[in-house]
């Protein structure tokens, strides 16, 4: 059972657990990731971000991300929600929530799906901080990060 | 001839200054001699003269090259930053 959502709204991370969790006796774990909007980035004040997405592939792209890890793990509810549009300080981003009887699995999995998502999802970040606007370049260790599931 | 829609996002968008254009192109025309007309054509447009700029047809990303055909959906843009 996926939940894949793109929006503007923020969520609640309460409701994604209890989500994931009522009526299912199977799994014994549970993970939750939420990516927040930090103060600084590269020495910049940030006080916003816009966030721009490609829609229907975007969308597209996550499902199929989602289906890769449901090949590799062991994993029952997935639920992943892309916030898009102007957010503020510390405003929460990204979700990614995966449920499985064990917590192995469930661990690696949120992992897999953030580590793709961060390279292949068709989403960016422009940044605005006292210096202007900037658009967040892409970086290396994320690439790094995702070779490690190849 | 075969129209094309071409999609710009990101700071590519804001380079080309519209979202989308659509486009005639020749039969057997492939995805790698679209960028580079398109690069001859705007030089301006920074984005697509870098090595790591990204493609997509018909919201799939494409990693090597492919042919274009009537109605397909291409994207430029730069490396993402979602998350």
């Amino acid at each position: 059972m996926d939940f894949i959502n793109i929006q503007n709204e923020d969520f609640n991370v309460q409701q994604q657990y209890d989500a994931l969790s009522q009526s299912n006796t199977r799994d014994g774990a549970v993970v939750l990731f939420v990516g927040r909007v930090r103060d600084f980035n590269e020495g910049e004040q940030v006080t916003e971000m816009v966030l721009e997405h490609y829609p229907g592939m975007a969308e597209k792209c996550l499902e199929d991300i989602v289906a890769k890890a449901r090949e590799r793990w062991d994993i029952n509810r997935v639920r992943v929600i892309h916030r898009v549009g102007l957010l503020s300080q510390s405003d929460q981003i990204v979700l990614v929530g995966t449920s499985s009887p064990h917590r192995g699995s469930a661990f690696a999995a949120a992992e897999f799906i953030m580590d793709y998502l961060k390279t292949d999802a068709p989403f960016w970040k422009k940044e605005i901080s006292d210096q202007g606007e900037r658009w967040v370049e892409a970086r290396n260790s994320d690439e790094t990060q995702k070779k490690r599931w190849q | 001839m075969n129209t094309i829609t071409v999609k710009f996002f990101a700071r590519l968008r804001e380079q080309s200054g519209v979202d989308a254009m659509d486009l005639e192109i020749g039969d057997m025309t492939k995805l790698s001699e679209l960028i580079a007309q398109l690069q001859d054509q705007h030089q301006d447009w920074t984005i697509l003269q870098q090595k790591n700029l990204m493609a997509a047809v018909n919201h799939s990303m494409i990693t090597d090259d492919c042919l274009l055909a009537a109605g397909d959906e291409v994207a430029l843009f730069p490396p993402v930053t979602g998350g």
